[in-house]
C-alpha cells in the first residue's frame, strides 16, 4: 500500500539539479542572456515583476532564464530575493496623472483632451503567426530603427495629460467616494491584514496577483457571475518618477529612477452603487507594475466587484484576494506532490477499522454485498 | 556538497537564518504571544524562503526565527530523516546557520517536523516545530476566515461538533484520521499539524515547547509545556489512535510505535518499519551492541 | 390554565427601545407621533417598552406589519442590539444581570441553553443541507450534549411528537413541505427544553389546515413542557387561539394589554376594536 520514500535524499536531490541544469541549456551552443530576455521578452519581464512584487527588470529576467521561462516559478524566486532585501526608503507617493505616456486609450469618450495614443499594441494586428522572424537578423534590427526613426529622446519627452476621470470629477458625475482615507497605507509583507482588509491592503493584493487567475475572476464578474459592467474611462501606460525625500532635508525630493507602470480607471454605472448610494458614477482602479493590461483591466474590474455586494465569488474579498498570489496557489498546489504517507496510512487505518466494524462499512459498499 | 549546489546559495549574502534580524525578532514576538494563549492562531507576517509554500515555509520561518549557533537541530519528514523534503529543509538551515544538524531526537534542542512527532518522549529543554497547512480546524465547517475569527472569539464550536455527530451518524465512528481537531486548556480549538491520531495523545501534558507554523496561512500557535490538550469525542464514542494489531517493525522489532507499511516487491507480503527513522536506527544499534 | 401560572416573571423586559438611525435632539421616542422622526428620519422600531412574561404562560404580540414585533424578538434573542433598556430572565441568573449588558459569550450561553426560537422562514433556523436528526442535534450539541445514542434517542423522541416519520430523519429538511419544515423547526427550538420559548409569526405563509395541526402541537407542547411562550403574530385567529394573555402593538408601542379574552371582548383602544372588528 504504502509507497518507499527516496532514501538518500541528498545524491537524489543533487542529481535532479544536475539532471535540471542539463535541461536548461537545452545542449543549446547559445546560453540564453538574461539582457536578451529583459530586452525582448518585455511583456514577460514586466509580468514577472508584477506577480514578484519587485520592479527590477535586470532581476526579474535572471528569474526567467533560471526557471526556464516558468512565470510561476520565476516570480517566487523574484519573491523570495525581495523578501531578504532590507528598506532603505519609502518613496513618495507617485502621481500616475504625471506619467509620461506610450498609450493612452479611453472608452467612454470618442476623443479626450490630448487625444487618444495608440502607442505599442497588439490590439489591432492580425493575429498571424510572421515567419520572417526565424530569420531575424541583427542587421534587421538596425535597419528597422533606421528607417522608423523613432527618436528615444522624444518618448521621453512625451507630456503628461490629465486624466479623464479628472473630466468627469470637473463636472460632477462621480459618486462621492465613501472609502475611508487611510494616513499611511499598510504594508501586507510587514503584517497580516485581518479581513475585511483596507482598501491599501486590497490593492496591494490585487497589485501582486497572477495575471491569468485575475482575468479569469474578472472575466467571471463581467460575463453575469457578478454585478459589474464597466467601461475603460482610461487605460494609460507610462513612465513615472520615483522620488525620496532628500536624506535630512524635508521638502526636497531626490529622483532615484523611473518604473513602467499600467493604469486603469473603469467607469461603472451608476447603478452599481457602493453603500447604496445613487450620487453618480463609480470607479474601479487598477495600477500595475510595467504593461500589462489585461492585469491592469482585471484589477480595475475586481477592486470594484469587491467594493460592490453580491453573492457572486468577485464579490467576496477572501475568496478573490487569498486566491490569486501565485506564490500561494502554485506552491500549495505543488506540495501535494510531496510525500504524504504517514497521514494516508492513518487514512487506511481508519478505512479498514470501518470495513471490520460490522454496519460500519459505507452505505454503497454494504447494498453492493 | 556538490558543485552545482555550493553555487545556489552564497551564504555571506544572506544574513544568519536567511531572514533578516527584524524579521525574525517580528516571528519570535508573534510566538511568544502564542505561548501565552495555547491554542490561539496569532497572525504573522509570513516572508517567502527559498521553498514553496505549502512546504514547509510556516515551521521553517519558526526555525529560522529561534535557532541560535549553540542549537542543534533535526529535521524530519513522515518521521524520515532523509526523505528528499527533510533533506532539503536542513541543507537550508544548515547553509543558513552552519548549526549542528542531528538524526538523533534526543540530541536535538530544535525538531523541526512535518506529520510526526518521535516516538521517544521530548524534554522540556526541547522545542517541537510542526509544519501546517491549514491552520483552522473550523475551515471544515466555515470557510470565511472573518466569521471563523467570530467563532473562536464566542468559543462556538457547536459546528465543528455537529460535523462529528454527522460523521458518526453516516459511519459509526469519526472518519477523520489525521489533523484530529482538539481544544488546548478546554479553550481554543485547534488543528494538530495534520499528525495522525497516534501522536495527538503526545501533545497532552507534553514537556516540550511545541510551535505550530503554517505560513502560507500566515499564523502561528503553541502548545506550551503541560498544556491540557483534548481532542473532541462524544462520551460514548471515544477517541481511538491507529491500532496496527500484532505487526512490529520488520528491521527494530518495535511493535507499540506509529508503522509505514510495505509491500514486499517479491514475495508480495505486507511488511512495516518504523516511521520514525531516527528511533528505528537506534534501537538497531543497541541491538548490535548487545 | 391562569392557575399554574406563578408571580415571578420568567422573562422582564423594562423600557426596551430599538432605534435605526442616527437619532436627533428632536426625536425623544415618547413624543413621537409615529415612530418615524420627521427631523432626522430615524426610525424608532420598539419604544419604551415595558412587560413580563410569567412561568407557563403564553404571551400573545400581535400588531401590523412594522409595528415592531420581530424587532422585539431580535432584540430579546440578542440579534439585533437594543438601544437602551434592560431585559432580565430567571433561569440566567435570577433576573440579576440585564442580559442585554453581559459578553457575546454569555448571550451565546443563554440562546444555546434559556431560549428557543422559531422563526417565519424556516431557512433562518434550519440547515437545510443538513439531515432533520442532525438538525436537532445541532440544538443539543450547543445545549452540552455530548452522548451520541442520548441525542439520537432524544431526536427520534422529538420527531414522532412532530409527525415527522423515523424513516425520514435522515433526510434535509431543504426536501420537506413547508409545513414539515416547521414543524422540525419547533421540534429544534424545544430539543433541550428551554423554558423560554420565542415563535414569530409560526404558521405565517401555511395553508389553512397546515395551520391548524402547528397551531395544535404549539399547545399541546406548551402542555406537556410548562414552557412559557412569546408569540408573535399579525394574526389574531392565531393570538385567539393560544395566548392567555395579549399585547397590541402600534408603530413601536404597546397600546393595549390585558387577557386575551378580554382584549377580543371588550377592545378599548380604536386600533384594537379595528383588529377585533376585521376578526368577526
Amino acid at each position: 500500500m504504502g509507497y518507499v520514500t527516496v532514501t538518500g535524499g541528498q545524491t537524489a536531490i543533487e542529481e535532479a539539479e544536475k539532471l535540471l541544469h542539463h535541461y536548461r541549456t537545452g545542449q543549446s551552443s547559445h546560453p540564453l542572456h538574461p539582457e536578451t530576455i529583459e530586452k525582448q521578452m518585455r511583456l514577460l519581464v514586466d509580468r514577472i515583476m508584477g506577480e514578484g512584487g519587485l520592479y527590477a527588470p535586470d532581476h526579474a529576467s535572471l528569474a526567467l532564464k533560471q526557471a526556464e521561462g516558468d512565470p510561476a516559478e520565476a516570480a517566487f524566486l523574484l519573491r523570495a530575493y525581495r523578501s531578504t532585501l532590507s528598506r532603505n526608503f519609502y518613496t513618495k507617493t507617485v502621481d500616475p496623472g504625471e506619467m509620461r505616456l506610450i498609450r493612452r486609450i479611453s472608452s467612454t469618450f470618442k476623443d479626450i483632451p490630448g487625444g487618444q495614443v495608440l502607442g505599442p499594441t497588439y490590439d489591432y494586428t492580425h493575429r498571424l503567426l510572421n515567419f520572417s522572424l526565424r530569420e531575424e537578423t541583427e542587421e534587421d534590427f538596425s535597419e528597422f530603427l533606421e528607417a522608423v526613426d523613432i527618436d528615444s529622446e522624444q518618448v521621453e519627452q512625451t507630456p503628461s495629460f490629465k486624466k479623464v476621470t479628472e473630466l468627469l470629477k470637473a463636472e460632477n458625475l462621480l459618486a462621492d467616494s465613501e472609502m475611508e482615507q487611510e494616513q499611511e497605507p499598510v504594508d501586507i509583507t510587514r503584517e497580516k491584514p485581518a479581513f475585511p482588509l483596507s482598501r491599501s491592503a486590497r490593492l496591494q493584493s490585487l497589485a501582486r496577483g497572477e495575471t491569468g487567475a485575475m482575468s479569469a475572476l474578472a472575466y467571471s464578474a463581467v460575463r453575469g457571475h457578478g454585478k459589474v459592467h464597466p467601461t475603460i474611462g482610461e487605460l494609460r501606460v507610462g513612465y513615472a518618477d520615483i522620488e525620496i525625500e532628500y536624506p535630512g532635508r524635508e521638502n526636497e525630493s531626490l529622483y532615484i529612477g523611473e518604473t513602467m507602470l499600467t493604469e486603469v480607471e473603469t467607469v461603472n454605472s451608476f447603478t452599481e452603487t457602493i453603500n447604496n448610494q445613487a450620487g453618480g458614477l463609480n470607479l474601479g482602479y487598477g495600477l500595475v507594475f510595467g504593461h500589462n493590461e489585461l492585469k491592469a483591466i482585471s484589477m480595475a474590474v475586481l477592486e470594484h466587484s469587491l467594493a460592490t455586494e453580491g453573492e457572486a465569488p468577485v464579490h467576496d474579498e477572501e475568496f478573490v484576494l487569498l486566491h490569486i498570489d501565485s506564490v500561494d496557489s502554485s506552491g500549495f498546489i505543488s506540495h501535494m506532490k510531496m510525500p504524504h504517507y504517514v497521514t494516508f496510512q492513518a487514512q487506511l487505518n481508519r478505512l479498514r477499522k470501518f470495513q471490520e466494524e460490522e454496519g460500519g462499512k459505507p452505505e454503497d459498499e454494504s447494498r453492493k454485498q | 556538497m556538490s558543485p552545482e549546489s555550493s553555487k545556489r546559495f552564497r551564504v555571506s549574502a544572506y544574513n544568519f537564518g536567511f531572514l533578516d534580524e527584524g524579521s525574525k525578532r517580528e516571528i519570535r514576538r508573534s510566538t511568544l504571544k502564542a505561548v501565552a494563549i495555547p491554542g490561539y492562531q496569532v497572525p504573522f507576517a509570513s516572508r517567502e524562503l527559498p521553498i514553496g509554500k505549502g512546504w514547509g515555509t510556516g515551521g521553517m520561518q519558526l526555525s529560522l526565527s529561534l535557532a541560535g549557533s549553540r542549537d542543534t537541530i533535526k529535521v524530519i519528514d513522515q518521521g524520515h530523516d532523509d526523505s528528499v523534503n527533510a533533506v532539503s529543509i536542513r541543507h537550508l538551515i544548515q547553509s543558513c546557520t552552519q548549526v549542528e544538524m542531528t538524526r538523533d531526537s534526543q540530541a536535538a534542542s530544535l525538531i523541526q517536523s512535518r506529520h510526526r512527532i518521535p516516538e521517544i518522549p521530548l524534554r522540556k529543554d526541547q522545542i517541537l516545530i510542526l509544519q501546517v497547512p491549514q491552520p483552522d480546524p473550523l475551515k471544515k465547517v466555515e470557510s470565511h476566515e472573518k466569521k471563523v475569527k467570530q467563532l473562536h472569539a464566542d468559543k462556538d464550536y457547536k459546528g465543528m461538533w455537529l460535523h462529528l455527530y454527522e460523521d458518526i451518524s453516516q459511519w459509526g465512528d469519526i472518519s477523520i484520521s489525521a489533523d484530529y481537531p482538539s481544544t488546548a486548556h478546554e479553550r481554543y480549538l485547534f488543528a494538530p499539524s495534520p499528525l495522525p491520531r497516534w501522536d495527538v495523545p503526545k501533545l497532552n501534558h507534553s514537556e516540550a515547547l511545541c510551535l505550530l507554523g503554517a505560513g502560507r496561512e500566515k499564523k502561528i500557535y503553541a502548545i506550551p509545556p503541560h498544556t491540557q490538550v483534548t481532542p473532541l469525542a462524544f462520551d460514548d464514542v471515544p477517541f481511538t489512535t491507529e491500532n496496527f494489531g500484532k505487526a512490529s517493525c520488520k528491521n527494530c522489532g518495535a511493535d507499540n510505535v506509529y508503522l509505514d507499511e510495505f509491500i514486499d516487491d517479491e514475495t508480495g507480503q505486507k511488511t512495516y518499519s518504523c516511521s520514525d527513522t531516527g528511533y528505528c536506527h537506534q534501537r538497531m544499534a543497541e541491538r548490535r551492541i548487545q | 390554565m391562569f392557575d399554574t401560572i406563578q408571580h415571578e416573571p420568567v422573562l422582564s423586559v423594562q423600557h426596551l427601545s430599538k432605534r435605526f438611525g442616527p437619532g436627533c435632539s428632536s426625536c425623544d421616542e415618547q413624543k413621537l407621533p409615529s415612530n418615524i422622526c420627521a427631523a432626522c428620519g430615524t426610525i424608532w422600531a420598539c419604544k419604551d417598552m415595558t412587560f413580563d412574561l410569567f412561568q407557563g404562560e403564553i404571551l400573545g404580540i400581535v400588531g401590523e406589519s412594522g409595528s415592531g414585533k420581530s424587532t422585539l424578538m431580535r432584540c430579546l434573542h440578542f440579534e439585533q442590539e437594543a438601544t437602551r433598556g434592560a431585559v432580565y430572565m430567571r433561569d440566567y441568573d435570577q433576573r440579576s444581570t440585564d442580559t442585554l449588558t453581559i459578553s457575546r459569550q454569555e448571550k451565546q450561553y443563554i440562546k444555546d441553553h434559556v431560549l428557543g426560537l422559531v422563526y417565519q422562514n424556516p431557512w433562518e433556523g434550519l440547515r437545510m443541507d443538513f439531515s432533520s436528526g442532525g438538525n436537532i442535534a445541532e440544538k443539543l450539541i450547543a445545549a452540552d450534549y455530548r452522548h451520541v445514542r442520548t441525542i439520537d434517542q432524544r431526536a427520534e423522541e422529538l420527531l414522532e411528537k412532530v409527525d415527522i416519520p423515523i424513516e425520514r430523519m435522515s433526510e434535509c429538511p431543504r426536501y420537506f413541505s413547508g409545513g414539515m419544515q416547521q414543524r422540525v423547526q419547533i421540534s429544534k427550538a424545544l430539543a433541550n427544553q428551554p423554558p423560554l420559548l420565542f415563535l414569530d409569526e409560526v404558521t405565517t405563509g401555511l395553508d389553512l389546515s397546515v395551520q391548524a395541526k402547528v397551531l395544535d402541537l404549539i399547545r399541546m407542547l406548551q402542555r406537556e413542557f410548562h414552557v412559557s411562550i412569546l408569540i408573535v403574530s399579525h394574526d389574531l385567529s392565531v393570538i385567539r387561539m393560544l395566548a392567555d394573555r395579549t399585547m397590541v402593538l402600534k408603530d413601536g408601542d404597546i397600546i393595549e394589554t390585558g387577557l386575551t379574552d378580554q382584549i377580543l371582548e371588550d377592545p378599548q383602544h380604536p386600533y384594537t376594536q379595528l383588529l377585533v372588528q376585521s376578526l368577526i
